[in-house]
């Protein structure tokens, strides 16, 4: 039961195959026997998830039930969601009860989904690991040893280890298809402006965007679906025609689905900093893309080698304007001894970030101080235009760029926690897609020889988050890397896979 | 290259509280993470207009009319210390 897909669940739930309160029982039951280990969630709460399951087994009942009715999922816990523990990984918010539902809460919510809880993540979504986390790590359930990626590292475990069908996530600088690709699932960034950010703890603004994390790419779309539309509460929110992202993979394909397809290989994406077998999972997935028909053409993004710093002069001074609202005046953890308001601040603030967000913090606020601004914020706007103008470009002589979705597979914890510099170079190929507010997505397409997942990424321009689904659909309907488990569970069997598929036909 | 006494400007400037251990700590992080930032210093932007919006979007007015209603009490329920409709914050005229 825990591998089978939303596609699938949708069908059996609508079939009374299975009830609501059934499905929502046996992942809470998996929770409570494995996430003492893998700490997937910062909090459970059944009595409320079985209210909501039970809600849904009444719609499902009456004849009207959506897609995602009675479909657990789990939210990055800095979506808000009302009434829920949001803690957004801090301490500064350990105690902070949402008065009000984020957007895309209000969607799921409205499509029937069942909450079975908010994941662990790096503290205010900065970090690639988790490790930031004010409550512990998540750990990657192919080798609890090791990271499960981050920022969204809680939501990739959840959907990794079966926890849950699928989980949203927020990606700002790869956020989302990092930890999904160092976990073994689907993660998919959307165009900036494409899902609403009300109700977001926000991050990093011009870069924030949240997204799916999910077993395969129908997955995904099944997602998107609830997540996407226009809401004027964002006011970077876009009004664009609406898509359905599942009918949009119901195509019928021939045996070269992906004939006329041009691939673009930025040379940038395949040197030595690429760890070897990464590389080659990269080449072997790309062969089967050819074999698809899709054609692979070299580019060459020269502006993209900045992407990284660019990234932590515009992210962090973002961040530190953000984060100035975390004060213990309206919300959140306030110091308990203080002598005057300034020393209350700055108490309270000191107790209540971790070190990554008060190195971000500082960085911005030196960024954006008098003197430097010119030198360093205006300076990192230009060249992200420049990366920008290098994908457009690109994109004249190819549909989507591919490459691998980070340099090497999952590494151990605590490798890297001292070094934030060698933290943030993990983000090196994920960055660029937050900068340019373009889709991309992470799939598997391999394993190491310690047996830790690969991501393959794919990257489309603006509104091709259709584009990047179906390449990831065909991709994954010819191949078994995303039906893959960790050791420790059950593999999927080819009849579920094969059920899987036939959920695709209309 | 940040001095200890940039850091601990810098700090204030934010209001954060730093120990001693701490700022040291942190001048090491930042000058480090500032020497990779510095990379993109040597690029040539002239003439380069700065890209502040993904899609290069005009931030969208709205009517103005009252969309909000008075939540006060659900809001301040949350807050660490509130009285008669009012959040509470140590004196600061004497």
């Amino acid at each position: 039961m825990h591998r089978k897909t939303i596609a699938v669940l949708s069908r059996m739930l609508a079939a009374r195959e299975i009830s609501a309160v059934e499905l929502a029982r046996a992942f809470l039951d998996r929770i409570e026997r494995l996430d003492g280990t893998l700490h997937a969630f910062i909090t459970v709460d059944p009595e409320r998830t079985l209210a909501q399951a039970r809600a849904a087994d009444e719609r499902i009942a009456r004849g009207r039930p959506a897609p995602l009715t009675g479909i657990p999922v789990a939210h990055k816990d800095l979506f808000c969601a009302k009434g829920w523990l949001t803690t957004c990984g801090s301490r500064i918010l350990s105690n902070f009860i949402s008065p009000y539902d984020a957007h895309v809460i209000e969607q799921f919510n409205a499509a029937g989904a069942v909450l079975l809880g908010k994941t662990n993540m790096d503290e205010f979504a900065m970090g690639s690991s988790t490790e930031n986390s004010h409550f512990g790590p998540a750990r990657n359930p192919w080798n609890t040893e090791c990271v499960a990626g981050g920022s969204s590292g809680g939501s990739a475990v959840a959907v990794a280890a079966g926890l849950v069908p699928a989980c949203t996530g927020t990606d700002t600088g790869g956020s989302i298809r990092q930890p999904a690709a160092l976990s073994g699932i689907c993660g998919l960034k959307p165009t900036y402006g494409l899902c609403s950010r009300y109700g977001l703890i926000a991050f990093a603004s011009s870069l924030d965007t949240p997204g799916p994390l999910a077993h395969d790419a129908l997955d995904c779309a099944f997602m998107l679906n609830a997540m996407a539309g226009h809401d004027a509460r964002d006011s970077t929110s876009l009004a664009r025609p609406a898509v359905d992202y599942v009918q949009a993979l119901r195509a019928n394909a021939g045996a070269r689905p992906l004939a006329g397809l041009r691939i673009g290989l930025p040379s940038e994406y395949f040197g030595d900093g690429v760890d070897g077998e990464v590389a080659a999972a990269v080449d072997a997935a790309l062969a089967e893309l050819r074999k698809l028909g899709a054609v692979t053409v070299d580019i060459a993004l020269p502006a993209v080698k900045y992407s990284v710093p660019v990234y932590y002069v515009i992210a962090p001074a973002e961040a530190s304007s953000n984060l100035s609202r975390f004060d213990g005046v309206r919300y959140g953890h306030r110091a308990e001894r203080y002598a005057d308001l300034a020393d209350m601040y700055k108490k309270t603030r000191a107790e209540g970030f971790g070190p990554e967000v008060k190195r971000r913090i500082l960085v911005g606020t030196y960024v954006l101080s008098h003197g430097y601004y010119d030198a360093y914020y205006l300076k990192a706007q230009q060249v992200r235009r420049l990366i920008a103008d290098d994908f457009q470009r690109a994109y004249g002589r190819c549909d989507v760029i591919a490459g691998p979705t980070t340099p090497t597979a999952a590494f151990c914890i605590g490798d890297k926690a001292d070094d934030p510099v060698q933290m943030y170079l993990n983000d090196i190929f994920t960055v660029a897609a937050n900068l340019t507010g373009m889709p991309a997505m992470s799939i598997p397409c391999g394993t190491t020889t310690g047996g830790l997942p690969i991501g393959l990424q794919l990257q489309a321009n603006h509104f091709a988050e259709a584009r990047l689904l179906q390449v990831a659909h065909r991709f994954q309907q010819v191949t078994d890397w995303h039906l893959r488990a960790p050791p420790a569970r059950s593999k999927t069997t080819v009849a579920d896979s094969h059920e899987a598929a036939r959920a695709t036909q209309p | 290259m940040l001095s200890l006494d940039q850091v601990r400007a810098l700090a204030d400037l934010a209001r954060i509280g730093l120990e001693d251990a701490e700022a040291a700590r942190l001048q090491g992080d930042l000058n480090g993470i500032f020497a990779m930032v510095d990379e993109m210093l040597a690029v040539d932007t002239a003439g380069i207009e700065p890209m502040a919006h993904p899609q290069d979007a005009r931030q969208r007015l709205r009517e103005d009319v009252v969309t909000e209603t008075d939540a006060h009490q659900l809001y301040q329920s949350v807050a660490p210390q509130v009285e008669d409709g009012l959040y509470l914050v140590p004196r600061v005229i004497e």
